[in-house]
C-alpha cells in the first residue's frame, strides 16, 4: 500500500487537523508515515499545503515528487487547482470543497474554478460548508472533505472513525459526534456521486 | 517502548530530555521553535526541572548555554539560521573556551526562504568555530544524534553544532526513544580559568581546539553517521548530505541506488570515506541541502580533478532547497510530470489577519504621513513586516531584527527628517534597546513605533520578553517622559492616533509611540481557555 496525498488550503482552515485523522488511523493500521506540514508566515492568511505520505514500505522523502500524488484534498476550490501539477495524471484523485475563501482582491470567479476542476478526468467536488452546517457546525468543513475522500484512501472508514474519537477526545462527546456526523455525511456525498 | 509521531523538532527536543538535558535556552525563530515548545510542554521535562523560558534573544540563550555548561550540565540553544549571526560571537568564543557539560547548539536553516531573509547555510559557522556538524536525514536520526551530539560534546570537550532544515523541522514521522539518561550534577570545569579567553589563555585553548580537529574526523568515521554505501556501477559517485539523501533514494526502485554513495550526517567528513568513494568512479556528483559547502572543498580551488557535478557547475540550481524532481533531474531520470496549473489561480500572499492591531498602527501612520514624502518609513521582523504588501504598503525596510531604529538613525543623520522606525515588542526587547540608546545619546530626530501586541507574533505567539516592560524601558533608555506616548490602535481611535502621530513627527528628536493592543490571536485563545475553564469548573 502506498498514498502520497497533497492537502490543500488557505492557513487557518484546518488541513493540519486532516493530516493528523489521516496520520492517526493510518498508524491504526500499522502504515508508516511522512508529513511535511508549513509553519510560519504563510499560516497568516497565505496558501498553505501539507504532504502526507503513507506506505507499508519504508518512506525516503518527506515531499511528494512531482507528478506522483495519488490524492489532492482542499478545502478551498483555487487552492486545490494549485497543486495539480504535483498530481499523477493518469490515476491522481481530486477532492475539493467547492466554498471559496476570498482574502485577495483579484479571487477569480467560482464558475472559471469549477469549470477547470471538472476538466479534471477523476475529481470529486462537495459543498462542504452546507454539509458541515447541516451537521451543526461549519467549522467542521474540513472533516466533510476527508469524509468525501475516504473511498480513495485505502484507509478502513471504521480507523478514520477511531482516530477522529481519539484526537477530539480531550474536546468531549458532543464535539466528537459533530465531527463523526461531518465525516459520514461528507463520505454519502462521495457514494453518492459514483 | 512505542514509536512517537514527532516533527523533526520535536525529535530534538525528546532527544535532549532523553539525553538527560537540564536546560533549553532559545528565542521563537522558524523553522526552530517548535523545539523549545515541545520542552516547555513535556511533563517529563517538568519533572526533570528541565529549564526552558524563551531568551531575549539568541545571543543572551547562547550566553546562558555556555553558564550552564560551565555549572557541568548538559544545555542546548536552539534558533533560526540567521539567529546563529546574532549568537555568533559566543557561539565563535564557546569553541575557544570548549564545553564543560554537553553543549548542543541547534540551528536550523530555511533554504528557499520560506520564513525568512535568506538561506545563510549554518554548516559554515560549524566550519568557522572549528567543531563537529551533525546534520540528520529524518526524524530518527534528528532523535539519536542530539543523543549523539550530547555525549560528543562531553568527549571532546567542545560545543557541537546540530543542522538542520526547514523540511525536516516541519515534518512528522515515527520516532522510536532510547532509555532516559541521568542528568549532571553541578561540577565545575576542572581549570577554572579554562574559561576566561585572556590572549594568554585563549592561545592555549585555541591550540587545544586545533588539535582536537583531527579527533573530531576520527569520530566522524567511526560514529556510523558517515556511510560509504558501496555499489557495483562505478560510472557515478555520489555525496548526499542530510535530508537530500532521502530525494536520493526517492528515486530508485525499493531506494536501492545503483552507484556508491556517501552519505554525510557528521562533519568535518572523513578524508579516507571521501577519498575511497572519488577513486573508483569516473564523476561525482554531490546533492546538499543549502550552500554548495562540500561541493566546493572537494573541487578545490583550480578544479583540476574529476569532474565534480553539483549547484556549482548547474546541474542543481544555486538557490533553494532541493527536492525529488531536482534530484531526478541532476541523475538524468525522467519525472512524472502532473496536470498543468492553470493560468486562473492567483497568488494568495500571507496576510495581517482580520482584526490585527497592526493594521489599524498602521492605517494611522500613514495618514500621518501624507504631508511627507514618501520612503521613510523603517521597518522590523515580525507579522508588521507584511504592512509593506497592499494595501498598506507602510514601510520601507526589513533587514535584521533591531535595525529598524539604528537605521532611522543613519537616515536621520543624512538628512531624511524625519525618520520612522516601526518594531514589535518582541522585536524591540531582542535587538531595539540599544539602537534607542543610541539614538538618544544621538538626540536623532526619529519616530520609534513600539508595536506592542505583548506576543511574539508571527512564530505562533511566544511569551515576549517585552510584556509590561517597555514603558519603563525606554524611560531608562532616557527618552523624554512628554515623548513616549501611548495609543491604542483600534479604529475608533484612528483621528486621535494619527494627532500623536503628526505631533511626534514635528518633534525635533527621539519620540516614542507605544500603539498597544493585544494580538487578535492570542486574545482569542486565551478567551476560549478562559470559557472552556469556565465550563469545566460549572460542571
Amino acid at each position: 500500500m502506498k498514498k502520497d496525498i497533497i492537502l490543500a488550503g488557505v492557513g487557518g482552515q484546518g488541513i493540519l487537523t486532516i493530516a493528523t485523522v489521516i496520520g492517526t488511523a493510518a498508524l491504526i493500521e500499522g502504515l508508516q508515515l511522512k508529513q511535511a506540514e508549513v509553519h510560519g508566515m504563510s499560516q497568516r492568511g497565505g496558501d498553505v499545503q501539507s504532504h502526507l505520505r503513507l506506505s507499508s514500505k519504508s518512506i525516503a522523502s518527506d515531499l511528494i515528487p512531482e507528478g506522483k500524488a495519488d490524492l489532492v484534498i482542499s478545502v478551498e476550490p483555487m487552492e486545490s487547482l494549485r497543486y495539480v501539477n504535483m498530481m499523477n495524471k493518469e490515476t491522481g484523485w481530486l477532492i475539493t470543497s467547492m466554498n471559496p475563501f476570498i482574502n485577495i482582491p483579484e479571487y477569480p470567479s467560482l464558475e472559471e474554478l469549477l469549470a477547470e476542476i471538472w476538466k479534471l478526468p477523476r475529481n470529486v467536488t462537495i459543498d462542504a460548508e452546507k454539509v458541515a452546517k447541516d451537521m451543526g457546525s461549519v467549522k467542521a468543513a474540513n472533516i466533510v472533505v476527508l469524509g468525501a475522500a475516504s473511498p480513495y484512501l485505502e484507509i478502513k472508514f471504521e480507523s478514520l472513525e477511531k482516530a477522529i474519537e481519539n484526537i477530539f477526545a480531550k474536546k468531549g462527546e458532543s464535539i466528537i459526534q459533530m465531527n463523526l456526523n461531518a465525516l459520514r455525511a461528507g463520505r454519502e456525498m462521495a457514494d453518492k456521486r459514483s | 517502548m512505542q514509536k512517537l509521531l514527532l516533527l523533526g523538532d520535536e525529535a530534538i527536543a525528546q532527544g535532549a530530555i532523553d539525553a538527560g538535558l537540564s536546560g533549553v535556552y532559545a528565542y521563537p525563530g522558524t523553522p526552530s521553535t517548535e523545539i523549545t515548545e515541545y520542552i516547555q510542554a513535556s511533563k517529563e521535562a517538568k519533572e526533570r526541572n528541565i529549564r526552558s523560558n524563551w531568551s531575549a534573544n539568541e545571543k543572551t540563550a547562547m550566553e546562558s548555554a555556555i553558564g550552564m555548561s560551565y555549572a557541568g550540565k548538559k544545555a542546548l540553544v536552539c534558533m533560526k539560521h540567521v539567529g546563529l549571526n546574532v549568537a555568533a560571537d559566543a557561539f565563535v568564543n564557546a569553541a575557544i573556551t570548549g564545553a564543560n557539560g554537553g553543549l548542543v547548539v541547534l540551528s536550523a536553516d530555511d533554504p528557499s526562504m520560506h520564513s525568512s531573509q535568506n538561506e545563510q547555510d549554518s554548516r559554515f559557522y560549524g566550519k568557522f568555530a572549528m567543531i563537529p556538524v551533525m546534520e540528520p536525514s529524518n526524524q530518527q536520526e534528528a532523535y539519536d544524534m542530539t543523543r549523539y551530539a550530547f555525549a560528543l560534546s562531553e568527549k571532546f570537550g567542545t560545543p557541537v553544532l546540530i543542522r538542520v532544515t526547514t523540511r525536516l523541522a516541519h515534518s512528522r514521522a515515527g520516532v522510536q526513544r532510547l532509555e532516559v539518561l541521568h542528568q549532571n550534577d553541578l561540577h565545575l570545569p576542572s581549570n577554572l580559568k579554562q574559561f576566561v579567553l585572556l590572549p594568554a589563555i585563549a592561545r592555549k585553548q585555541y591550540n587545544q581546539l586545533l588539535g582536537k580537529q583531527s579527533q573530531f574526523e576520527a569520530d566522524a568515521l567511526t560514529s556510523g553517521y558517515n556511510q560509504l554505501i558501496e555499489k557495483d556501477n562505478h560510472k557515478l559517485g555520489i555525496v548526499a548530505c542530510g535530508l537530500a539523501y532521502n530525494y536520493l533514494i526517492e528515486n530508485f526502485e525499493d531506494h536501492e541506488v545503483p552507484y556508491p554513495v556517501l552519505k554525510v550526517g557528521q562533519y568535518p567528513v572523513p578524508h579516507d570515506l571521501v577519498g575511497k568513494l572519488y577513486d573508483q568512479v569516473d564523476e561525482m556528483l554531490v546533492l546538499e541541502d543549502g550552500y554548495p559547502m562540500f561541493e566546493e572543498l572537494l573541487k578545490g580551488y583550480l578544479n583540476k580533478g574529476k569532474k565534480i557535478m553539483g549547484r556549482l557547475d548547474g546541474t542543481i540550481p544555486m538557490a533553494g532547497e532541493l527536492n525529488p524532481n531536482i534530484v531526478a533531474h541532476a541523475l538524468g531520470i525522467s519525472v512524472n510530470e502532473g496536470h498543468k496549473k492553470p493560468d486562473v489561480i492567483q497568488g494568495r500572499p500571507p496576510s495581517l489577519c482580520d482584526g490585527c492591531s497592526h493594521t489599524d498602527s498602521f492605517l494611522s501612520l500613514n495618514e500621518a504621513l501624507t504631508n511627507f514624502s514618501s520612503g521613510r518609513v523603517f521597518s522590523d521582523i515580525g507579522c508588521y513586516t507584511l504592512s509593506a504588501l497592499k494595501p498598506l504598503e507602510s514601510i520601507n525596510s526589513c533587514v535584521d531584527m533591531g535595525a529598524s531604529i539604528t537605521m532611522a538613525i543613519g537616515a536621520a543623520d543624512a538628512g531624511l527628517v524625519p525618520a520612522v522606525a516601526s518594531i514589535g515588542d518582541s522585536t524591540f526587547t531582542h535587538s531595539g534597546m540599544t539602537g534607542l540608546l543610541d539614538a538618544v545619546n544621538n538626540n536623532s530626530p526619529i519616530v520609534v513605533m513600539i508595536l506592542d501586541n505583548s506576543t511574539t507574533g508571527m512564530t505562533g505567539g511566544q511569551q515576549s520578553s517585552a510584556l509590561g516592560k517597555i514603558d519603563n524601558i525606554c524611560l531608562g533608555l532616557g527618552v523624554h517622559p512628554d515623548h513616549i506616548r501611548v495609543i491604542t490602535p483600534l479604529r475608533r481611535n484612528h483621528e486621535e492616533n494619527v494627532k500623536v502621530i503628526t505631533e511626534e513627527l514635528n518633534y525635533q528628536g527621539v519620540s516614542v509611540i507605544i500603539a498597544r493592543r493585544e494580538c487578535i490571536q492570542t486574545l482569542g485563545r486565551r478567551m476560549k481557555l478562559k470559557s472552556m475553564q469556565k465550563m469545566e469548573s460549572n460542571n
